[in-house]
């Protein structure tokens, strides 16, 4: 039995020495193998008398468990630190920068942001969006909305002209998107309710004006529509568009051809700190010409103005978005300058809804 | 439109301050844009009295002087000026003061050794003239101590309005005075009814040629003779140099006063320089004249003038002539008073480029009814400023008769303001403007006065009364609800443009707005530059035409970020383009260029890849994901080989729904186009036609309908085809694709080779083709079926061969 003994010993102190798996597969091969020396003594058990045998048989048995557990284990123990070693070796520099995603540095240009804006605060009020040409008629840019032949208001317009053509009629770039107030009257039944964005032209070129500029209309036409309405829709929208709780309105009487009565309208502000805020402060701030739909203008369009009634307003969208995000200089809205539109434009996610906020 | 306090106040009664009275002017329409305090900078300077004035002991163009200030001891002040002496009284500045024309703060000074406590000052350096040639010298009697601005007439602020195109009414401070009366802010004080008798018939009569009645209705004249002609009083002067108007002589100074005052142009002729009597004609062609001005204008036949036997003396309505304008020689002086047509005073201006008061005020309408009191109240002035006898007031034409009644229903006013209004309250509001009302009932007649010729039917009625009214009495009404909730507001076409715009800038694009309109040269170049899309009147040359593309401006756009050192950007825009001046030509198109190494992944180097420049690939790619988003079938589009000229015609194509409808182009944009605009690549463009795709076929319902997918595995084989260079890999894919409908899923093409061991010409497609089994798993037999039918339909189609 001390022989086993001594074999235990050795065998236990190889396993533990073996510093590879290689090395404790030799060892496992050189104990168990087929001509290993527990396999040599465990083909003894077979010649031995029965006595013997039932000593020696659980004795070998056991000490064939011990070993192959004692393999198993080491094996484990090697495995492991192999596995670390080449875990070890495999580490990377996690701190190595990322590229932007896409998703991150495309931007949205601020106008078409305003105009989704508008979208759904006009939408929710049941509003839908129409649209026309930038190459408009006189007839529709002027003399339908009410603006005579020669009268000083068309030359407050400065306004690009194409060449006259044959039959001596000449287009021209809208100067307001007010033409659209009149392809809508003459082709959609009241009720009507639209807001019209768009481009609009004026031969005009400084820090606050450039030749090619946004504007949006709306215009509401029934049996109904007031004055007071208008208030309500203007006030609605300055709350909303600048996600103020409450905003001071002042309409001022005004006069455009195509509206009677005709109003300028200011919202308060602060323009004591660096930044302009709107709906605080004791300052009035010009952002937007509305009035009754004037009864020519409706007549114009084949409806009875003493039946149909409405009004329509009319603002900046370029001048909108400089009061509400800041930018100071118009041209700049035009020049494509992938700084400025980094700062000012929007992420392609910032998809503007009233549920979830305009802007946040 | 600009007055001041004190002049408006001449025709108002007011007790209201100047504030308030600023107020109530923006809140009726009488928006105030400025209001000047020219006493503001001149508030420290005060009149002082010199006491003594003495040699200087070190200068000899120096004097000490000893100025009585009106407190305390008299002060030191050394003095340049050659006219200061004892006795005079002058104005003082102290130190601390700011002297706006020196744009110095003074202070206790040393001048050669003598202290001196402040400076006597010139016109000059207080700004009030160009006056420097000594210091400002008062009447003795004038009281020292007191605020010089006073004196000089600069304690009246100024009032600036800006004043809509149709209020001619308010181009006098009269009209805006009745308009402040009417809208409770003091009583209008009445205007001077009388007729002055003349002494003698006018002895220069007025005929009033062919057409000349439609341009001119009505022409008052009158002639007063022995004048004495010469500066005009100081408190003429003063309002009329505190508008802005240089005073000339009193005759013409007179004229412009009441332009101002009454909105009532007029013009003074010297009578000893008519030559026979006055003619209202067109001019002839060739004719010229002076104007007042200084400039000399070529007239033709459309332009009027008030014409005498030397031809034409004034532009009439518009500006005088110099040659018979009035001088301080005048001694006989025909004072003018005349109704012109608006629309051809307008016309003639516009065309002479001449803005005078006459002209504003004419083309705007001015009160006929005033044109006689006009000519009275000159006349008055005349006199009493020049003396002189009166002739007979002579009238060429007829001052015509204008009643417009306008049926007014008072319940209107309710109907288009929503403000309830009481009938008493409308009425007192109409009168005090100077309407007329007849009738009773809810429905009466109400009749404009002369000088309201924007007044045309019941809204404008409406407006006076609301804008008086005040509009604060507006109850915001909310708007009721139409319809259904959550109502689609948007069109197709509105729909795609924001699908598109969201599209490609998730691709990292930065979106644009360019100008709509580029130079001739590059509209030509990017098939454009027809007649009918030129502006007659561009801003500049390089925005003359309707732009055919958005590339010329996204092209520029990115050479103009090169220029500042971000030569790697991705830019789009969204826009119209022109292709003739219909409505319908008028196109929405995604536009896109990526430029330098602005690749989707981001621009510049990175340690996660190697550089490249951007390629046809990337502008293809961002033009068919942009399709994908605007609703696009985009695995049923087809390429082509073909792009405009604009493009590098090897690595550029289109993407096309069925052969002929082009829904995209893009590449590489021409090394050629490049030079054009001047410009430096790599850059490569995109154009998606957003109109081109048709409208999606209304679905029956939103369901998605079943998913049917199979539970047995697919199977993948890979195949390589030598073929030649020239054949389109879309070819080859089309062909195993087509090569057993049923069974193949998917086909990729996922390497492309050409080098050792393909044949000179050639290239090797390798493609993995993926099989769906449907019933059951494949046999080897059925997956070798359908590997010859993709070899056999790849070789008919394209004479590729296996690869070995």
């Amino acid at each position: 039995m001390s022989d086993l003994t001594t074999l235990e010993t050795d065998l236990l102190a190889a396993i533990e020495a073996a510093a590879t798996e290689a090395a404790l597969e030799e060892v496992r091969v050189a104990a168990l193998g087929k001509k290993g020396s527990l396999s040599e003594l465990m083909k003894t058990l077979g010649k031995m008398s029965p006595e013997e045998r039932q000593v020696m048989g659980p004795a070998l048995n056991g000490l064939k468990a011990k070993i192959t557990d004692a393999i198993a284990t080491r094996k484990a123990v090697l495995a492991e630190a192999t596995l670390n070693a080449r875990l070890a070796s495999e580490t990377v520099d996690v701190t190595l920068p990322l590229r932007a995603s896409p998703l991150e540095t495309g931007r949205i240009h601020p106008v078409s942001q305003v105009i989704d804006e508008l979208t759904a605060i006009f939408a929710d009020m049941g509003f839908s969006v129409a649209e026309g040409p930038d190459i408009e008629t006189d007839e529709l840019n002027f003399t339908a909305l009410n603006f005579p032949e020669g009268h000083p208001a068309r030359e407050m317009h400065d306004t690009f002209f194409f060449n006259p053509k044959g039959d001596g009629e000449r287009l021209l770039l809208r100067t307001h998107t007010s033409p659209v107030q009149i392809r809508t009257m003459r082709n959609q039944e009241p009720p009507i309710r639209v807001i019209i964005p768009g481009r609009t032209y004026r031969c005009d070129s400084d820090q606050t004006h450039t030749p090619m500029f946004h504007q949006v209309e709306g215009l509401v036409i029934d049996k109904g529509a007031h004055f007071g309405h208008l208030k309500w829709v203007l006030e609605e929208f300055c709350k909303a568009f600048f996600e103020v709780e409450n905003v001071k309105m002042r309409f001022r009487p005004s006069f455009f051809p195509f509206t009677e009565p005709s109003m300028e309208v200011d919202v308060q502000c602060d323009r004591s700190g660096a930044e302009l805020k709107i709906g605080e402060g004791s300052d009035w701030l010009e952002i937007l010409g509305c009035g009754m739909v004037h009864p020519n203008v409706i007549r114009n369009c084949g409806l009875d103005p003493d039946v149909y009634q409405g009004f329509a307003w009319g603002m900046g969208i370029d001048r909108i978005a400089m009061l509400k995000y800041g930018m100071s200089d118009l041209r700049a809205f035009f020049d494509a300058d992938v700084r400025w539109i980094q700062h000012y434009g929007f992420r392609p996610l910032d998809l503007p809804t009233l549920a979830g906020g305009l802007s946040s | 439109m600009k007055f001041t306090l004190s002049w408006l106040k001449d025709h108002l009664d007011t007790d209201a301050s100047l504030d308030e009275i600023v107020e109530k002017l923006t809140m009726i329409g009488l928006e105030v844009e400025e209001v000047i305090d020219r006493s503001a900078p001149l508030k420290p300077f005060k009149t002082v009295k010199v006491l003594e004035a003495t040699q200087h002991p070190n200068a000899d163009r120096l004097r000490v002087l000893k100025v009585d200030t009106g407190e305390g001891e008299p002060l030191q002040v050394v003095c340049g000026a050659p006219n200061a002496r004892a006795g005079m009284v002058g104005v003082l500045g102290k130190p601390g003061d700011y002297v706006p024309g020196l744009d110095v703060t003074l202070s206790v000074g040393k001048i050669r050794d003598v202290e001196s406590f402040g400076m006597m000052c010139s016109e000059r350096e207080l700004e009030l003239s160009d006056a420097h040639e000594g210091i400002i010298d008062l009447p003795a009697d004038t009281p020292v101590g007191i605020p010089f601005a006073t004196i000089a007439g600069l304690d009246d602020p100024v009032i600036e309005i800006g004043l809509t195109p149709n209020r001619p009414d308010c181009t006098g401070v009269y009209g805006i005075a009745r308009d402040l009366a009417a809208a409770g802010l003091g009583k209008l004080k009445e205007r001077s009814r009388e007729q002055i008798k003349g002494a003698f018939p006018c002895p220069v009569s007025v005929t009033l040629d062919n057409d000349g009645t439609e341009f001119c209705p009505a022409f008052g004249l009158r002639l007063v003779k022995g004048v004495k002609n010469g500066p005009s009083p100081k408190w003429m002067q003063d309002r009329l140099m505190a508008i802005g108007l240089r005073p000339i002589n009193t005759l013409v100074d007179i004229t412009n006063y009441l332009t101002f005052d009454q909105g009532r142009p007029l013009h003074v002729f010297d009578a000893a320089k008519v030559a026979g009597n006055l003619t209202v004609r067109r001019a002839a062609a060739g004719e010229s004249l002076e104007g007042l001005n200084g400039k000399t204008y070529t007239l033709d036949e459309s332009v009027f003038v008030i014409a005498d036997n030397n031809g034409p003396e004034s532009l009439a309505g518009i500006m005088g002539g110099e040659h018979s304008g009035s001088t301080e020689e005048t001694v006989d002086v025909l004072i003018e008073s005349a109704l012109w047509n608006p629309d051809m005073i307008a016309a003639t201006g516009r065309k002479l480029g001449i803005n005078t008061d006459a002209r504003y005020r004419f083309e705007r309408g001015v009160d006929p009814d005033y044109m006689l009191p006009g000519l009275e109240a000159a006349t008055r002035l005349v006199l009493d400023l020049c003396g002189g006898e009166a002739s007979e007031v002579l009238v060429a034409g007829e001052v015509p008769e204008i009643t417009k009644t306008i049926d007014f229903p008072y319940g209107e006013v309710k109907r288009l303001s929503g403000i309830e209004v009481s009938v008493a309250e409308i009425n007192v509001i109409l009168k005090s403007l100077g309407f007329w009302i007849s009738g009773s009932g809810d429905t009466v007649k109400v009749a404009a006065p002369s000088w309201r010729p924007d007044i045309h039917g019941k809204a404008d009625l409406v407006e006076e009364v609301v804008r008086i009214l005040g509009l604060d009495r507006v109850i915001p009404t909310p708007l009721p609800r139409t319809g259904s909730v959550g109502q689609k507001v948007l069109t197709t076409g509105q729909i795609r443009r924001s699908r598109a715009r969201r599209a490609l800038a998730s691709r990292g694009l930065n979106e644009a707005i360019t100008w709509s309109f580029i130079s001739e040269a590059q509209a030509q170049h990017f098939g454009g530059g027809v007649p009918e899309l030129k502006l007659a009147n561009p801003i500049s040359a390089d925005m003359s035409d309707m732009r055919p593309t958005l590339l010329a401006g996204l092209l520029m756009a990115a050479q103009r970020n090169a220029d500042r050192g971000n030569g790697d950007v991705a830019l789009f825009e969204v826009g119209q383009i022109f292709e003739n001046d219909t409505p319908e030509g008028q196109k929405m198109v995604a536009s896109g260029v990526r430029r330098g190494t602005a690749k989707l992944a981001g621009g510049g180097r990175h340690w996660s890849a190697a550089t490249a420049a951007v390629d046809v690939f990337d502008a293809k790619a961002d033009a068919a994901a942009a399709l994908a988003a605007i609703g696009a079938p985009v695995d049923k589009l087809q390429v082509f080989a073909e792009a405009p000229s604009y493009f590098h015609p090897g690595r550029s194509g289109s993407l096309r729904l069925g052969p002929k409808n082009t829904l995209a182009v893009f590449g590489e944009i021409h090394p050629r186009t490049l030079a054009e605009l001047d410009i430096d690549g790599p850059i490569v463009g995109f154009e998606i036609f957003l109109d081109a795709l048709p409208e999606p076929k209304g679905k029956g319902g939103r369901s998605k309908g079943a998913l049917n997918v199979s539970d047995l595995m697919p199977v993948r084989r890979d195949f390589a085809f030598v073929v030649a260079k020239d054949v389109s890999a879309e070819t080859l894919l089309k062909a195993a694709r087509g090569a057993e409908k049923q069974l193949i899923t998917d086909v990729t093409l996922f390497d492309i080779y050409e080098g050792k061991g393909v044949p000179e010409g050639h290239k090797s497609l390798a493609i993995d083709v993926t099989l769906q089994p449907v019933k059951k798993t494949f046999t080897d037999e059925e997956i070798d079926a359908v590997a010859k039918k993709v070899i056999a339909a790849v070789e008919k189609a394209t004479g590729a061969t296996l690869r070995a």
